[in-house]
Order: structure tokens, then C-alpha cells, then sequence
């Protein structure tokens, strides 16, 4: 029977009518409780559907709980699943009436019939009620033993289960270590997969409190496991491969071979028709090879078919999960994806998000040989009756222009959009044309033409009329019209809304007034005038600096508001390559569709199992901030490079001797920029092993700065007895695992001295300092007067770390440290380094 | 690890709400997630994307049928499990209810809850296969009159102008037939989506065929079977340009670009002989998904034209040439063309004796749309329509309409040549023959001609 349809559309449980069916349903269920009518049961099942869909609806139903629980001695499984639902509900909310439950739930938990023993233990387990614990440990020790699979993979769940209700009696009552077991020795691969995903999540939530979990938690990704696991994955169903498969990708290999027998092993799962297990496999692929360039690229190769098919086929969701994977590809290595670059094409009825990611696409692997067409299809899409997507393809043109060498056609296209006389395709173009302007200043004479025929009185967006008015006070000497344009605009300042479009007519009027003085004079008055009486305080001050300026001393105003420019090589980049390669490696999750690391969407303890979200995840990684200087440099480095992880490249040219296979270098060019001020600032430390290039960056930073190149200074005295590697590299992923691995060898706490405390006002002081002493940070946080830091070095001549956490408190002027190393024996060596650093800090 | 599954119809209301772990709002979750996914249109964003994430929460959504089927968790998961899962959940509840719509789900939710309890357990997945479900679940699946439900999806195609027994693709795998014991039978579909976009010349710019091979099973004792393919079919396209349009149309090889399979294939013979084994399980899925962008002839052929005929009047000329057999038909077609947006009235002209034709102006999105019942081999078909503009058109009015899409079902053609040689049965001897079906059906995907 249906659930009455009114009910269906007057889903709020406040609703009066809901009651009085309630206070019904309760009178019938009594009737039929205690009857053993012939037929009875069939009564029972509509009244159950009755009070199943209310509650579906949100229909306060838990007054029927007594009833519910009486009308269930029965032996009709499909009752009993019913009640199994009903009271898996309300338990939580009716304690007390939970307790009624227990009986039954337990009397069925002994039943000859596995299924019945089965959904009855499930049902205990689901009954979130705390005070009941002490029922659950005797029935899901004796599930876990069951004799049916069913049963034991009901049983694993609800250990878990149990551990969240009460984790202290699970683990009391030994549960893991049982699971633990159960894992390797049982013939069902699903109980096998549950024990897997019920002591993933009991260790990880253990771990940060007890040291033996957070071993048991490694235990699972030792050699042993991972391959009794990896090795009978094709009898695991599709999801259960998923979950070993995730497992894998964490898995550190010992050597090479040990990769290839896993790549080996793994390769037909890139066949499967499920995206999630195809993924998942490409995971375990790229992470394993990371280290092996060549490899790594014929990876990239090998998958990239598998993930085309994945994106063609299936629903439109699912295709877009694969293609967000594809994107961040795509986006890494751009070389290998360029002669694909028909598969990023729009079809028109995609969706938006699906478009945009495409277009993205289409605009990294743009490159000599395929710019001509893919910026034709791109045109095409400017007159897409979907205009957002009208307007991003408009600025992947843009985009293609400002990367190619060869921009000649597709300055004709842009300046064709300016002819289409649409106006959102006007003003994308026009806030195009200027970055193109300001890259490409020799084309100024093709682009000045066509947008001096465009009337500014069609331009409506702030950006874009900000761009045209840009251009009015660059060009002026070649736009006729430039001064009275500007004065047109002018007259209707109290019109204009935008603030950051009277800012730019403020400068563009001053900069046409040095060209064409008396054509702007009248003009530059009275937007002076205007701007003076601006109610907006960034407009007001720009007007009186200006008109202060012209007091002082016109040809000093004129250098000042009008200098000669260099063209702009590289715009800088919006993602640091920190947040990419932190995207990268929580590949086949969220943090790929969200573009976004982990940390910026979800808080700690969700960020999945084996993530190092309690020591790291929240902390800002260092050096974040000093990215947009740098990253004119990292858009130069060699493309063919780009597989490398993006930070890694920067390092390679540092660092030359990295020996270690597993420490690939991925601690970021951030540190050049560091060393870089360092040297500027603290001229008695530096480095005298710096390789050609970092020396070089260095360079050009002074002379950007017109300080010429420093002397060199002397190194810092040698440490006693431990010689510290000056440049150590260490990636994160590497810190994390070894972070996890290794015992702490020291903790000790150390008093700071006051300097040092004042000093911390800048966090970022305290890191560079301790560059200075070999000691690199990896990841900082916190606020006054809690901070937190993670530094590492190594031994200069090998390749053995020393890593430390440091939780220093500002307002006790403690600082207390956790020293983790690969060599114990020197850890006490290195701690004392570490302290003579510290105690250094602040002290000029 | 998901923590609440649940199914909205269009209108937003619950019909089935799981909560498997009980770490979130539960009444809430479901409306947050609704008023999202409606409003996101309204904010200038397009279309929701299936996953997006709201205070810490993070909401999954298919849409299947005109249903919501919605996952919700806290946890940074694999997006592509979640969405593969809540397709799966969706396959499933099909395959026992024959037909997945809102009225069927409501009818059944009794058994759509018991099967949810056991393809997930506390937020892990159990199991989503049919068969194994069978032993779990014990509710009679209440089947609804596919006849009264309007055709919807895919399924649809097959109950036009084919022999077909249409009732296959919307019967449950699990109830029983009033006759008393089930028909043995088995259905093959090779489906095939066709993108291609032509230029304004009419030459081919992009084209590819996105595969499918789906079985649906009504055996029982679970046989072999043994799928036979082409046996000059090569996958691969090393060396060679992804879009290479050397070879040509009409004869030689199929060569698939890339193709993957169910997990139930066993794929040992497959290099040799290009046969497929496998125990088919209950239920429908794909055996093998398969894409190709090796040139081939499009079914239809588009010209397009439009041009200015007067002050504020503008003049379109459709025509549709239909480049396959006369014995082979295509149905449901449907021709669209995005006009200038100042287009005010149109009116139509149609060829003299044609029927089945559909016209119309839409006036909301300034769209044309040329409906045509069916369209016969080696036909062609022509359209005029006279616009009236309210404005003077700036510029080329060629950029101000277009492209022109279609859309379009061909039963029992194929445009790849992939072909099931034959369907093998190992089975024991049995008094009762089984019905063997292998049915083609090719549609259009995005089938394009620019202007």
C-alpha cells in the first residue's frame, strides 16, 4: 500500500494531521500486537510501510516505539527488517525505550538462520545508545566467530560501529587485534575489506593518543600486508579494490623492482569499467614512479586512453569526476596532452562546469603546432548562447595569447571580437587587448586603431571600461580623440560608480596631460576637482597626490605617473605550486574537483585515513606568501620538466646531489627567495655550496633592488662533531611518512630567551633564522602565543634526517621540542645544534 | 565512507532517506542540498556540478530518471566511488523494480530500504550487485504498468518500429511473471553515441562514437556465454594522430581507440579470437565500453544557411540529408537552431507532402526547433523559416545564430561496423531454449553543424 499522497506534500512533522494519523496507527498496531490471527501479518507489513514512509518524510513517528517493538516477536523477516529499520531510527532519541529492543535483538542474534543472526546484530550495533554498550561485546565476539560469512562481515561493521559509540569498550574488549587477525585469515574477501576499513578508521582515530596505534596504523601499509592484499585483489568486489588500491598508493616501495611488480600486477585493473578502480590504479601509478622521471612519463602515457574512454562513457557526473582528474594532468604536464587537444572541444550541451574545465584545458596544451585551431574553436564558442562560458573562451584566447611567442593571428581574432559589437564580448576583449598591450607593447598601433572606433558609452563593465581608459592615457599620442574622450568621461564623474574605474581615469587623464598638455588641461582640472571631492578615500588621496605632485614639480610628476615601462613578461600565477602539488597528492579525491588541498575544505579528523591532517594539514606551509615573486622565474623553467612535481623543478636546479631515492626533492623555490633576502639582510650567513642557478636568482633579485651583488661572507663556524647538510631538500610527503615511521628520539623543552620571544612577533623571522643554521622549516602555524613548527636537516654527508616539531609558547617562553631522526644516535648531537640555533634567535 | 543517502524527486521531496552513521543534521542535509542545486542556476553559475561542498559537508548527486539520488559525507572521498556508486545504487533498484521512476519507488520504498541496508553498511560499501543482493533481500518488488509511464531515457528507443519484445528493458530481474516460471532470455544492446561537429563548409572537424555494450540477463543457472566481436577488431591507434581521417569510410578494420569491460569478463581468448567470456550476472550493465574517432560516415548530412532578406528580415534554409539504406529509419529527430536574440516571429515553410513535421519558435530562448517523426534512408528533408527582427542586425549575422544541433535514434544501424558475430550459450542440456537478442541502436550525442 502507498503512503497516503497528502501526507507526501505536507512533509513537516508540525503539521496536525500527522498526529492524529500517529495516535491511529498506534491504536492499530495495538490491536494486531498481541493477535495470531491467520493473515496477520500481512496486516502488520502495511501498517509498518505506513510508519516507515511518515518517518521517510519527517513525520514524528517515536510515540509508536512500544508498539513497534510488541507487533515484532514475529518470524516474518520482512517485519523484522522493518522493525530493524524503525528502531535503528528512534533508538538514539528514546534511550530508554532502546532497552526493550535489547531482548529480541539478542534472542535473534542466536537464531539458527545466518541472515536473521546477521541483521539482528546489525540492528545492536546501529542503536547509538551509549548505556547499552555492555550488550553489544557478548553477541559481536560470538559474530565475529560465526560460522557465515554474512554474519562476520555484519560483525566487523559493528566494531566499528561499537568504536564510536563507546571506544574504550571496544578496544577493552580487544576488538582490533581480533579484526586484525580476521583480516589475514579469512576466506571472504568482503569480511577481509571491512576489517580493513573498520581498523583504518580505529587506528587513525587512536593515533594521535596512543603511540601503539599510530604503529599498528603503519603496520597496515608494511610490505606483507599491502601485498597479501594487492595479490588476491581480482577475488575483491569492485569497491573493495578500491579501498585496497587506496592503501597501495600509500605504500612506500622498497626498490625498483618492487614497483614494477606492483605496476605489473595493477595494469589490467586500468581496463576496468568502473572509474573509481581505474583511479584509484592510476594513483598507485603515479605515485609509485614519482621518483622515476622517465617512468613517470610513460605513466602519463598509458593512462591517458583508459581516462578519454572513462570521460566518453557513463553518466555526465561520473564523466566529470574523471575529467577533474584529467584537468589536473593536463594542467601538470600540458606537453603530453597537446596532440589531444581535440578531446577538450565543448559539445554544446555540456554542462558549464564540464565547459569550463575543458577550456582550461584547451588553453595549457596550446602550443606552436595546434594554437591556429584550437583558438578557431575557441571563437567559436564567443558566440555560445551560454554566456559565461561566451566569456571564458573569449579569455582562454586571451590566456593562449599571453603564453605563445607567435601571437599574430590571434591578435587579429581578438580584435574581431571587439567588431561583434556584443557587449560582454567588447568588454572581455578590451580588458584582453591591454594585457596583451602591456605584454606586447609593439602592438600597440594594430589594437589602438580598432579600439579607438569603440564608444566608451557601450563599455558598462567596471573592468572593462577601467581597460579602455587604460589605454586612453597610455596611447594618447596616437588616439586622436584620447583627450576629449577622457573629458567626456569626466564630465559625468558623479555617474561613474565604480571606484577602480575613477582611479584609472584619474592616472589616464595625468598621463595624456604630459603628451597633449593643452588639449587635457581643462580636462585634468576638473577631474582633479572631482576627484578632491570624491566621497571614496583611495580616489580622494590618488587625486590630492596627484595634485600635490604637479605642485612640486611637473617634470619630477611626469617620471612618477608616466615613466617609461618594460613590457610584462609572465602574469604571475594564482595557485601556488605548494597547493598543486598538495592537490596532486590527495589525487582520486575531493581536493581534485575542488581544486583545493584537503585542508581548505574539511576539517582534521575527515581528511580520510593515513592523512597527516593532525600534524600538518591546518598549519600554512612556509614561505606561501613570497610565491607571486618567484613564479616569473617558474614559468620559464624548462617545460619538458613540467612532470616533475611543479616546486620540484625549482629545486632541481638547486639542488643537484639528491641521493636518496624516495626524497624527491619537492621542498619549494620559495627557499630561493629566502636565501635571497636572507643574504640581503643577515650578510653573515650564507651559503657557500650554492649551486650556478640559485646563485644567479639571488643575483637578480639584488639587482632588482639596486643593491649590486654582496660580498661573501664567511660561513657560520662549524658545529661541534655533526656537520649539517647547508641545502638539505625534503618533499612533504616524505616528512609526513617518516614523521609516522620513526619513534621520537628526543623531547625536550627549552627555555627561550626574551629577545628571542620578541623577535617571534614575526614567525617568519624565527624560519630564516634557522636556515641560516642548516635547519629548514617545512611548516609553520598558529597565532600568539602558540606556535607551531616543523623543521628537518640532514647530515651533510649522507642522507640521514633529523626532523623536529616545535610547539613554542610565546607568553611562557617555553619551547618544547619532539627530535624524530633516521640515525638515533646522533640525535642528541643534532638537538644541540638545534638549541644553540634557537637560543641565537632574536639576539643581534 | 558516506554518511546519508537519499533519493529527491524533482520537486524536492524525500522519498527514501538513509542515514548510515548519524553524524549529520538529519533533517536538514536534504533541504540544504535541494535549495543549492535550485538556486544554483539563479546565481549565474549554470547547471550545479555533481559535487559541491556546503559548511564542511560535502553532497554527491546523480540524476537519474528525474530523481535526485544524493550521498552526503564529511570525509575527502574519492569523488569518482561516490558518483559511481550512487549510478550503481540507482541500476540496482531498477533491476528489481523493472521500472525506476517516482511512482515505482514510492510503491516499493519498503524494498529499496532493505536493499540500501545492504549495499552499505555504516558508510562503506558492501556490495552493488544484483545477484548477490537476491539472497539478502526479501521484499516482492510491486511492478507498475510500464505501459501507462511515458518513455523515458534510453529505454524508449527500443519500443518504436522494431520486433522487439518491449517489454525487456522494463522488467524486474527478480519478480516473477504472472505466467508462473520466467522466459529464458538474454538481451545484447550495442549502443552507439555519435559526436561530430561539422564546419560551415560541411566538412568533419571532430568526430567520435562512445561504445556500449550492455547485457541484460534473464538466465537462469547462470551459464557461459561466450561474445563473439569482429574478428579483424584492433585497439589501439599506436603511432598515428589521434584524429587521423587517412583510411577509409565503409570498409577495413575497426580499430577502437580504447575500450574497458566489466569486471565479469574474462578476457583470455580475447586476443586470439576477439571473443569475450563471461557469467553474465543478474541484472543490466555494460560488458564493454568502447571509443573510436577513426573517420566514419555520419548518418546525416546538415546545411545550414541563414541570410538577410530585407530590412529586419532574415531568411533560414535547413536541409537534412539522410546518408544510410533506405531500409533503415531514424525516429525521434529533432533539429535546433539558436536564432538572433532581436528575432521577433518566425514563420514556417515545409515541402509540399510533408508529414510528421514539426515546427516551432521558441520564444523564450529565441530557438527553432524542426521535429521530424521519422526520416527515411536517402532522404532529404528541407525547412525555410522567415525571421522578423526588431533590430537592424550589427555585423555578420552568421554570428549572431547557430550552431545547428540534432538529435537523433537509428535503430538497428551502427556507424563503427562492430558487430556481435555470435552469442554462445555453454549450457547443460535443458529442455527450454533460451532467446538470444542482439539489438543495435545508434544516437546522436552531440551532432553539430556550425554556420
Amino acid at each position: 500500500m502507498a503512503p497516503p499522497a497528502q501526507s507526501q506534500r505536507s512533509p513537516s512533522p508540525s503539521q496536525p494531521s500527522g498526529k492524529s494519523e500517529v495516535s491511529d496507527l498506534k491504536s492499530q498496531l495495538r490491536q494486531l500486537a498481541g493477535s495470531r490471527a491467520p493473515g496477520v501479518d500481512d496486516s502488520k507489513r502495511d501498517l509498518f510501510k505506513k510508519v516507515i514512509s511518515y518517518m521517510t518524510i519527517g513525520i514524528d513517528v517515536s510515540a509508536l516505539f512500544g508498539e513497534m517493538v510488541m507487533c515484532s516477536a514475529t518470524s516474518d523477516i520482512v517485519l523484522k527488517k522493518m522493525c530493524y529499520l524503525y528502531v535503528g531510527n528512534y533508538a538514539k532519541v528514546n534511550p530508554d525505550l532502546a532497552l526493550l529492543t535489547i531482548n529480541f535483538l539478542q534472542k535473534d542474534c542466536q537464531d539458527q538462520d545466518p541472515m536473521i543472526r546477521g541483521l539482528a546484530l546489525r540492528s545492536l550495533c546501529s542503536l547509538r545508545v551509549a548505556n547499552l554498550v555492555e550488550y553489544l561485546v557478548g553477541p559481536l565476539g560470538l559474530g565475529l566467530k560465526d560460522s557465515n560469512s554474512y554474519v562476520r562481515m555484519v560483525a566487523v561493521i559493528g566494531v566499528l560501529k561499537l568504536y564510536h559509540i563507546s571506544a574504550s569498550t571496544c578496544i577493552d574488549a580487544d576488538f582490533p587485534v581480533i579484526l586484525k587477525n580476521l583480516m589475514i585469515t579469512d576466506s571472504d574477501t568482503q569480511v577481509v575489506a571491512n576489517c580493513l576499513s573498520a581498523l583504518q578508521e580505529i587506528w587513525s582515530a587512536e593515533a594521535s593518543t596512543s603511540e601503539e596505534a599510530s604503529r599498528e596504523r603503519e603496520g597496515l601499509l608494511s610490505k606483507p600486508i599491502v601485498y597479501f592484499l594487492l595479490n588476491k585483489i581480482r577475488e575483491f568486489n569492485e569497491w573493495a579494490q578500491c579501498l585496497v588500491l587506496e592503501l597501495a598508493a600509500k605504500y612506500v616501495p622498497s626498490d625498483n623492482n618492487d614497483i614494477f611488480d606492483i605496476m605489473n600486477l595493477l595494469e589490467d585493473r586500468l581496463q576496468h569499467a568502473n572509474g573509481a578502480v581505474v583511479l584509484a590504479t592510476i594513483k598507485v601509478f603515479l605515485h609509485l614512479t614519482l621518483s622515476m622521471t622517465d617512468v613517470h612519463q610513460q605513466v602519463y602515457e598509458r593512462i591517458k586512453a583508459p581516462l578519454l574512454t572513462l570521460v566518453s562513457s557513463g553518466s555526465p557526473e561520473q564523466s566529470y569526476a574523471v575529467l577533474s582528474h584529467l584537468h589536473l594532468l593536463v594542467m601538470r604536464a600540458p606537453f603530453i596532452f597537446s596532440s589531444d587537444y581535440k578531446h577538450f572541444y565543448c559539445q554544446y550541451n555540456e554542462p558549464s562546469y564540464v565547459k569550463k574545465l575543458k577550456l582550461e584545458m584547451l588553453t595549457a596544451v596550446a602550443n606552436e603546432s595546434n594554437t591556429y585551431e584550437i583558438v578557431t574553436e575557441l571563437c567559436e564558442y564567443a558566440a555560445n548562447v551560454d554566456i559565461p562560458i561566451a566569456r571564458e573562451s573569449i579569455r582562454a584566447v586571451g590566456k593562449i595569447a599571453l603564453q605563445q611567442y607567435d601571437v599574430n593571428a590571434i591578435v587579429d581574432r581578438l580584435l574581431q571580437f571587439l567588431e561583434m559589437e556584443k557587449d560582454y564580448v567588447t568588454a572581455e576583449a578590451l580588458v584582453l587587448v591591454k594585457d596583451l598591450l602591456r605584454k606586447y607593447p609593439q602592438w600597440s598601433h594594430d589594437c589602438i586603431a580598432v579600439v579607438g572606433n569603440i564608444s566608451s558609452k557601450n563599455v558598462q563593465e567596471p573592468k572593462a571600461k577601467a581597460a579602455l581608459i587604460w589605454m586612453l592615457g597610455e596611447y594618447s599620442q596616437d588616439m586622436q580623440d584620447a583627450p576629449y574622450i577622457l573629458e567626456g568621461l569626466i564630465e559625468s564623474w558623479d555617474e561613474e560608480h565604480s571606484a577602480e574605474v575613477r582611479l584609472h581615469l584619474l592616472t589616464a587623464v595625468m598621463k595624456c596631460f604630459f603628451k597633449r598638455p593643452p588639449e587635457t588641461q581643462k580636462a585634468l582640472g576638473a577631474a582633479l576637482a572631482a576627484g578632491l571631492a570624491d566621497f571614496h578615500q583611495d580616489v580622494h588621496d590618488r587625486a590630492l597626490f596627484y595634485y600635490r605632485l604637479l605642485q612640486h614639480n611637473v617634470s619630477v610628476a611626469e617620471r612618477v605617473v608616466n615613466p617609461p615601462k618594460q613590457a610584462v613578461s609572465v602574469f604571475a600565477d594564482t595557485q601556488s605550486s605548494e597547493i598543486k602539488d598538495r592537490i596532486f597528492d590527495e589525487f582520486n579525491s575531493l581536493s581534485v574537483v575542488y581544486q583545493k588541498p584537503s585542508y581548505m575544505f574539511t576539517d582534521k579528523e575527515h581528511r580520510g585515513p593515513f592523512e597527516f591532517s593532525e600534524e600538518l594539514g591546518n598549519l600554512s606551509i612556509a614561505g606561501e606568501s613570497a610565491d607571486n615573486v618567484v613564479s616569473a622565474q617558474r614559468v620559464e623553467a624548462n617545460d619538458k620538466d613540467l612532470l616533475l612535481s611543479t616546486s620540484e623543478k625549482e629545486e632541481a636546479k638547486i639542488s643537484t646531489g639528491n641521493d636518496s631515492a624516495y626524497s624527491a626533492p619537492m621542498y619549494d623555490a620559495s627557499s630561493v627567495l629566502v636565501t635571497a633576502s636572507q643574504t640581503l639582510m643577515e650578510p653573515a650567513i650564507s651559503n657557500p655550496t650554492l649551486p650556478g642557478q640559485a646563485t644567479q636568482a639571488i643575483l637578480a633579485i639584488d639587482d632588482l633592488l639596486g643593491l649590486g651583488i654582496p660580498a661573501a661572507p664567511a660561513p657560520p663556524p662549524p658545529p661541534p662533531q655533526l656537520k649539517l647538510h647547508t641545502r638539505a631538500v625534503l618533499d612533504p610527503a616524505t616528512f609526513q611518512q617518516k614523521w609516522r615511521q620513526l619513534p621520537v628520539a628526543l623531547s625536550q623543552e627549552y627555555s627561550l630567551s626574551p629577545q628571542g620571544i620578541a623577535a617571534l612577533t614575526a614567525p617568519q623571522a624565527l624560519l630564516r633564522h634557522m636556515q641560516g643554521h642548516s635547519i629548514q622549516c617545512i611548516a609553520s602555524g598558529g597565532q600568539s602565543p602558540n606556535f607551531k613548527f616543523f623543521f628537518f636537516a640532514q647530515k651533510a654527508e649522507e642522507p640521514s634526517n633529523y626532523l623536529v616539531e616545535c610547539i613554542i609558547n610565546s607568553s611562557s617562553a617555553k619551547a618544547q621540542m619532539k627530535i624524530k631522526a633516521d640515525d638515533q644516535s646522533t640525535s642528541q648531537a643534532f638537538s644541540d645544534i638545534f638549541q644553540s640555533a634557537l637560543s641565537k634567535f632574536g639576539v643581534p | 565512507m558516506i554518511s546519508q543517502f537519499f533519493v529527491l524527486s524533482q520537486r524536492g521531496d524525500n522519498i527514501v532517506f538513509r542515514d548510515y552513521r548519524g553524524e549529520m543534521q538529519q533533517k536538514g542535509s536534504a533541504e540544504i542540498f535541494f535549495r543549492k542545486v535550485k538556486f544554483w542556476k539563479d546565481d549565474g553559475e549554470g547547471d550545479a556540478p555533481p559535487v559541491f561542498n556546503v559548511d564542511g559537508v560535502n553532497y554527491f548527486h546523480v540524476k537519474v530518471a528525474g530523481l535526485l539520488f544524493v550521498a552526503t559525507t564529511r570525509v575527502n572521498v574519492s569523488p569518482s566511488l561516490v558518483l559511481e556508486l550512487l549510478q550503481r545504487i540507482a541500476r540496482v533498484i531498477k533491476d528489481y523494480l523493472g521500472v525506476l521512476n517516482e511512482e515505482s519507488l514510492r510503491k516499493n520504498f519498503v524494498l529499496v530500504y532493505e536493499l540500501l541496508d545492504e549495499v552499505i553498511d555504516f558508510g562503506y560499501v558492501q556490495t552493488t550487485s544484483t545477484e548477490i543482493l537476491k539472497s539478502y533481500v526479501f521484499n516482492e518488488p510491486i511492478i507498475i504498468d510500464a505501459a501507462r509511464i511515458p518513455n523515458l531515457g534510453p529505454a524508449a528507443i527500443f519500443m518504436q518500429g522494431t520486433k522487439m519484445p518491449g517489454t525487456a528493458v522494463t522488467k524486474s530481474v527478480v519478480a516473477n511473471e504472472p505466467g508462473g516460471r520466467k522466459r529464458e532470455e538474454i538481451f545484447v544492446d550495442i549502443i552507439e553515441k555519435l559526436s561530430v561537429t561539422f564546419s560551415s563548409s560541411g566538412y568533419i572537424l571532430t568526430s567520435e562514437i562512445d561504445g556500449t555494450i550492455q547485457m541484460k540477463s534473464f538466465l537462469t543457472g547462470n551459464p557461459e556465454i561466450r561474445l563473439a566481436l569482429n574478428e579483424d577488431l584492433s585497439i589501439g591507434r599506436e603511432g598515428r594522430s589521434i584524429y587521423d581521417y587517412r583510411s577509409s569510410s565503409g570498409s577495413g578494420p575497426v580499430i577502437l581507440d580504447d575500450c574497458n569491460f566489466h569486471e565479469s569478463v574474462q578476457l583470455d581468448n580475447f586476443e586470439v579470437d576477439r571473443t569475450l567470456t563471461l557469467v553474465p550476472p543478474d541484472g543490466e550493465f555494460s560488458v564493454m565500453n568502447y571509443r573510436i574517432t577513426q573517420e566514419f560516415k555520419p548518418p546525416f548530412r546538415i546545411n545550414a544557411l541563414i541570410e538577410e532578406a530585407g530590412p529586419l528580415k532574415a531568411e533560414v534554409i535547413l536541409k537534412v540529408h539522410a546518408e544510410f539504406l533506405s531500409s533503415i529509419s531514424a525516429n525521434t529527430v529533432l533539429v535546433q537552431m539558436p536564432l538572433p536574440t532581436y528575432t521577433t516571429r518566425v514563420s514556417f515553410e515545409l515541402e509540399p507532402g510533408a508529414v510528421g513535421n514539426t515546427t516551432d519558435f521558441k520564444e523564450s530562448n529565441k530557438r527553432l526547433e524542426w521535429g521530424l517523426e521519422k526520416i527515411v534512408g536517402g532522404s532529404v528533408h528541407t525547412l525555410r523559416a522567415k525571421l522578423t527582427f526588431s533590430q537592424e542586425p550589427h555585423g555578420n549575422i552568421t554570428k549572431e545564430a547557430g550552431p545547428v544541433s540534432m538529435t537523433f535514434t537509428i535503430p538497428m544501424y551502427n556507424v563503427s561496423r562492430l558487430q556481435v558475430k555470435y552469442l554462445l550459450m555453454a549450457r547443460k542440456s535443458d529442455g527450454h531454449k533460451a532467446y538470444r537478442w542482439v539489438r543495435y541502436v545508434t544516437q546522436a550525442n552531440s551532432y553539430v553543424a556550425r554556420l
